[in-house]
């Protein structure tokens, strides 16, 4: 780095974009991460609990997969936060920041219970589970169009929008369960209308649902012209414009579709699991479940992995507080944890750390470094200004030159000269932008 | 004359990566003067002044400041040496007043009080003849009002020598002729003033001396009094350079598209097109010059549906039955839906044409995707007409799933112009092709463009090389701040000609008219 | 004189929200939407806890302001390095904001919880014994104005002190500077993460202080560390609200609190017996107020009601 003589904070290391890595490198990268942070919680849960970090593991283990209940119980919860991620990914991809998951999920479970009170017994029950779902859905989808409506009329900043909407709905549960209940108690118990078929296990049609969800999210945001329009709009909205893309449009309908997952996740939390409601139905899944569809890289088969393994620690972590008798806030100190080292590993993924040497004299080594170390010094020279793309755009060049040399090495002399005169002048207009 | 000189550069040379920007500048400011840097877009200008600025750090020569060697590595190094640069996209924060703005990083250990700032502020503006109001927010003012805030920020770190890039092509006839009395006074005041621009009227106008870049080496600087305009272009444009670009007469020409009083006002209150008025016509090549920021961009996008109109008709004459549509006021897909065959190579291809993070068949698919009735996307069709251009334009790239990011500049203008071409255009219209590309995809380029001509195709190319324009091109319309200053043939105008309708003022014009 | 009681714990209650608010205005106005507040504000009373029950063996010789201070320094420490911890990962790691302040809260909450429970288990008057120190001078009121201790008049200073640096300063302009243009901020030589950095901790620190209170003073009992969280979303609500000046933050962490508690006073002030389900509707509606502001600034685009212009945005030098 070209530094001043009387300087002397020359920077240890300098920190560039990676352009791209291998996924076997970038899954290697996430291992490592994944296993310092297990040491780390082993570490943790020695000292704060003292527990031996073996019995540690092998107890997350048991608890998870120890009997079949648990491990029916271990899918079940993964399929829960799969559906909640599934459903904010539309969203995410096309960098709408719908936090506000949770509150959409809560209003779809108790859109789905006021069917239950007001319908039970009065319907047959196909019929109740159908309105329930679409009462779900629909409160869901309303939920979520609403901070999507101002977002894209008056680009109102959608991330403390939808944060907010979170704590309206939770209080609208709290309201609605003082009305249902004359005593006062706010707990609902288990409604005993509206459930969900069962087959094989009870836990069996949510679980392949959220299989079969999986693949239809995946097919939909990579496949059909909606998702891809999705992405168009995530990446640059200049060039979804460009191609006649109605981009308001998109963004609402978008997030409608979100909402609308969101409030059929709350939906099935209702009529296959819970049968009923409390302001702790969702509890925090909506907040987690950002975090795996964004360490998932929202893909959906990528977050069936990362939900995979934060079900495994929470489940896991909930096992070691029953069985070493510590608090039940055990699991979320473990989830925490970790999580902090996948999404700081995330960084070497996708920048490069270039350490250097001490300082050097800088006229001998602008003459004489290398293109390579050339570009770093340009990058340097860009830290202070805008021109990176110019500069960028020179860094092309130079390979440009290369190939065009390589090119015309059989014209004459003179030739070359005036070729490489011509480059140069484009490439000056390109420094100059 | 006794001048002292203010700063001198010997044998400078920059290159970035193996091209060279600037290559051994010798070039001497003296105290109290007003110096014009003048050259064509691209000659190295701008990247020798950010060298004196500190932006860029020279790979050989030497800068002396008041007769000593100096190492400038860093703006702030710049201010310890009383140099100022005024870049031309203003660095300000649009929430702050001009005084936050203009006291802002500065590291003076008295104590913050805004009134003194604001005084200082005011005294400086005085001294020198500025109109602002210190306190008045940076979003709440007109650009050159924000320029004043910069050229205030300098002064008020007490640079003895200003660089200004640019400075006019924001403003004004009347904030110019503003600008130019502020410039004076602060000339009188023994300040050394450096003028980066291209409008030989403002250097015949204001500098007591004109320094000619061309292609990144100083080619003289000569006293103003001795120079003129067409001593000046000639000096800037240099000889002409044969290409040797293939050029075919136009085959039964007919007038595709009709642009008439195109006038549009941007957010900043300033007209970026001027009513604009011209025909494109099948099977010809039709040349837009002029310098850099002179609404090329606004005007390609308002016939493309992007860039709103205030006054004006594009008329769309459909070759296939003659009838006539106008343009205006439809969104890109609207002009699509209505059976106008109109395709766009914009300047800003990652940002704007293609998407970098996606591969070459996705974005095949930008302009596509649409057909069919199946919810589905096909990506067959996309692909292999990703695999022909890959094949065709000899696309240098590992495969059709590569995201385009990935490629150098030249292959993705190859995809980006060779998916505009692939949707048969009537009308194709090109921004900049041949920017940041290497001989080889730029005659690439050229070659496409002419087959596409030869096939009746009326393609209107916005262009900065004048010798590449002229012999491109069949027709030239050349613009100048949003207007037109002249169409012109392209087999029979020379070089400077153009580039003196490029650079001529309005004032000229209204004593011409 | 319910009337005066309710107007006292309205504001003391807003004492919560604004040492929290206020935190996360510094933090915003570098430009990171710190979603970890909840986690943060948690943790820095976990820590302000651990440090009173550590002095429990000498309360008696030593003096109630010392163990106060040690307190809230111990509170601020452990705050400030949850903060430091989230600007490594934002600031340097360049993570994504909003997933780091989420896993932030999720930790925080939780080691609090872990914390806590186990010291209540130990017994919850070995840090509960402090209580009169920080309700000093008034802690042997009865009404509410026994909540206006010590941290009352701190959380009032630290608010003006802010308003006053952010607005009357050079290291508020640079501070400004760095979260509305982080580009601008470097070019003129200011030293962006440093300041993200510094103002981070900080912000967390007095977020922390907001924890500490809510336990050592206006609840005051043992199982009080399990609401913190809410009041966490409550402050970054009232950042919003206050359109993230500091000084309005005052008045309506005073609104929020009027609005907060409500439904206990309505009764005996108004006469009138709100039916009890009204309870959480009133509890929504400073959420829903402050969706109404947000969507008000947005419609108005009046620039300085907007939220800093690089808001959630990571900055990285090298890209344009």
């Amino acid at each position: 780095m070209l530094k001043n003589k009387t300087n002397d904070k020359e920077p240890l290391f300098h920190v560039t974009k990676r352009d791209d890595v291998t996924f076997s490198k970038a899954m290697g990268i996430r291992a490592i991460a994944v296993v310092a942070a297990f040491v780390f919680c082993m570490i943790l849960a020695l000292i704060l609990a003292g527990i031996n970090p073996l019995k540690m593991i092998s107890s997350m283990f048991s608890g998870c997969f120890g009997t079949q209940r648990r491990i029916w119980k271990f899918f079940k919860n993964l399929s829960i936060l799969l559906y909640i991620s599934l459903a904010v990914t539309p969203a995410f991809r096309m960098k709408f920041w719908n936090i506000g998951a949770e509150g959409q999920t809560l209003i779809g479970a108790l859109a789905s219970v006021a069917c239950i009170i007001l319908l039970g017994g009065k319907i047959p029950n196909g019929l109740l589970v159908l309105i329930m779902f679409v009462a779900g859905v629909l409160a869901g989808a309303i939920w979520g169009v609403i901070p999507a409506v101002f977002k894209a009329i008056w680009d109102t900043n959608e991330t403390l929008f939808t944060l907010m909407m979170n704590y309206v709905a939770s209080f609208t549960v709290a309201y609605f369960l003082l009305v249902w209940t004359p005593s006062g108690s706010s707990t609902l118990g288990m409604l005993s209308y509206g459930w969900f078929p069962q087959i094989i296990h009870e836990y069996f049609l949510v679980i392949v649902i959220a299989l079969i969800l999986t693949g239809v999210i995946y097919v939909y945001l990579n496949y059909s012209k909606h998702g891809y329009e999705i992405s168009v709009v995530g990446e640059s909205q200049k060039t979804a414009k460009y191609i006649g893309i109605n981009v308001k449009k998109v963004i609402i309908r978008t997030m409608t579709l979100s909402g609308a997952l969101c409030g059929f996740a709350g939906f099935l939390i209702v009529a296959a699991l819970d049968h009923s409601v409390t302001t702790q139905t969702v509890g925090g899944q909506g907040f987690t479940a950002i975090m795996v569809s964004w360490l998932g890289k929202f893909n959906p088969i990528a977050m069936f992995a990362t939900s995979f393994l934060i079900t495994f620690l929470d489940q896991g972590a909930a096992q070691i507080s029953t069985e070493f008798n510590i608090d039940s806030a055990f699991p979320s100190v473990i989830v925490g944890s970790i999580l902090f080292f996948i999404i700081g590993c995330e960084f070497f993924i996708y920048y490069k750390v270039n350490f250097r040497h001490k300082a050097k004299n800088m006229v001998t080594m602008a003459a004489s470094e290398n293109i390579v170390k050339d570009e770093e010094t340009l990058n340097n020279e860009a830290l202070k200004q805008e021109n990176k793309t110019a500069i960028d755009e020179a860094a092309h060049e130079t390979t440009d030159v290369q190939d065009a040399k390589q090119d015309v090495k059989q014209d004459t002399k003179q030739d070359i000269n005036q070729k490489a005169a011509t480059l140069q002048e484009n490439n000056g207009k390109e420094s100059e932008q | 004359m006794s001048k002292e000189i203010a700063l001198e550069m010997r044998h400078i040379t920059k290159r970035f990566g193996k091209v060279v920007a600037n290559h051994d500048v010798n070039m001497e400011i003296y105290k109290g003067e007003i110096l014009s840097v003048l050259g064509e877009n691209g000659c190295g200008k701008t990247t020798l002044m950010n060298m004196i600025a500190g932006i860029y750090y020279p790979d050989e020569g030497q800068i002396l400041v008041n007769g000593e060697e100096v190492v400038i590595s860093s703006p702030k190094d710049a201010f310890r040496y009383k140099i100022g640069m005024v870049h031309q996209h203003f660095k300000l924060v649009d929430v702050f007043t001009a005084s936050e703005n203009i006291v802002l990083g500065d590291s003076g250990e008295k104590k913050y009080n805004i009134k003194a700032v604001n005084e200082r502020v005011l005294g400086i503006t005085k001294k020198y003849g500025f109109n602002i109001d210190p306190s008045k927010k940076i979003y709440e003012m007109s650009v050159s009002e924000k320029q004043t805030v910069e050229i205030v920020k300098v002064l008020y770190k007490n640079a003895d020598i200003l660089i200004l890039d640019e400075p006019t092509a924001v403003l004004t006839p009347q904030e110019t002729k503003k600008l130019f009395s502020v410039l004076r006074n602060m000339r009188a005041d023994g300040k050394s003033i450096i003028i980066i621009t291209h409008k030989l009227h403002e250097v015949l106008e204001i500098s007591d001396r004109v320094a000619v870049l061309r292609k990144g080496e100083h080619i003289a600087t000569i006293d103003t009094k001795d120079a003129n305009e067409s001593l000046l272009t000639e000096m800037m444009v240099g000889a002409k350079v044969e290409l040797n670009i293939h050029r075919s007469e136009p085959k039964d020409p007919k007038v595709l598209l009709k642009c008439e009083h195109l006038t549009s006002i941007n957010d900043e209150g300033i007209k970026v097109l001027d009513d604009i008025s011209f025909e494109a016509k099948s099977g010809e090549i039709l040349g837009i010059a002029g310098i850099a920021g002179s609404g090329q961009r606004e005007l390609l996008e308002a016939i493309a549906g992007l860039q709103p109109l205030n006054e004006g008709a594009i008329e769309y004459n459909n070759p296939k039955n003659n009838e006539v549509v106008n343009l205006r006021d439809k969104n890109p897909l609207q002009i699509r839906n209505l059976g106008v065959r109109l395709s766009f190579v914009p300047e800003d291809r990652l940002g704007m044409g293609l998407v970098g993070n996606m591969d070459i068949t996705d974005n095949m698919m930008l302009r596509s995707y649409r057909k069919g009735k199946s919810i589905f996307l096909d990506r067959e069709k996309p692909r292999n007409l990703a695999e022909q251009i890959i094949e065709s334009l000899q696309v240098n790239t590992p495969g059709v799933n590569t995201p385009l990011r990935r490629l150098s500049g030249g292959n993705v203008q190859k995809v980006l112009v060779g998916r505009e071409i692939s949707s048969a255009p009537k009308v194709l219209m090109v921004a900049y092709p041949v920017r940041g590309l290497d001989i080889n995809s730029s005659y690439t380029i050229y070659n496409l463009l002419n087959s596409q001509k030869e096939n009746g195709v009326s393609i209107i190319f916005v262009g900065e090389d004048l010798d590449v324009l002229l012999e491109l091109c069949d027709r030239i319309v050349v613009i100048n701040s949003g207007r037109v200053t002249g169409i012109v043939d392209g087999r029979t105008i020379t070089k400077e000609e153009v580039g003196l309708l490029m650079t001529k003022s309005r004032d000229e014009e209204v004593e011409n008219a | 004189m319910t009337i005066v009681n309710y107007l006292l714990s309205a504001f003391s209650i807003g004492i919560i929200f604004l040492l929290g608010a206020t935190g996360e205005t510094i933090t915003e106005k570098v430009g990171h939407l710190n979603l970890g507040i909840p986690g943060i504000m948690s943790v820095g009373a976990a820590g302000g806890c651990l440090m009173l029950r550590a002095l429990y063996p000498v309360r008696e010789s030593c003096p109630g302001f010392i163990i106060v201070i040690l307190g809230l320094l111990a509170c601020f420490f452990a705050a400030g390095l949850l903060g430091a911890f989230y600007s490594f990962l934002t600031v340097t790691l360049h993570a994504n904001q909003n997933v780091t302040g989420l896993a932030l809260t999720t930790f925080g909450v939780g080691i609090t919880k872990f914390i806590m429970s186990r010291l209540t288990k130990i017994g919850a008057h070995e840090y509960l014994y402090a209580l009169p120190m920080f309700r000093a001078p008034f802690s042997n009121q009865t009404n509410s104005l026994k909540y206006c201790g010590v941290m009352t008049y701190i959380a009032l200073f630290i608010a003006v002190a802010t308003s006053y640096v952010l607005y009357r300063t050079k290291v508020g302009l640079n501070l400004r500077a760095v979260g509305e243009s982080a580009g601008t901020a470097d070019a003129v030589g200011i030293n962006v993460s440093g300041y993200k950095y510094v103002a981070t901790i900080i912000g967390s620190g007095i977020a922390g202080f907001g924890g500490l209170y809510y336990i050592m003073d206006y609840a005051g009992s043992q199982e009080a560390y399990l609401s913190i969280e809410a009041f966490g979303w409550l402050s970054i609500a009232l950042v919003i609200f206050s359109l993230w000046k500091p000084v309005v933050c005052i008045l309506g962490s005073f609104v929020f609190g009027l609005l907060y508690i409500l439904n206990a006073y309505a009764s005996t002030i108004f006469n009138v017996k709100l039916p009890m389900e009204l309870s959480p509707a009133l509890k929504t509606l400073p959420y829903i107020v402050t969706i109404v502001v947000l969507i008000i600034t947005s419609t108005k685009k009046k620039r300085e009601n907007q939220p800093p212009a690089g808001l959630g945005i990571t900055y990285f030098r090298e890209e344009r």
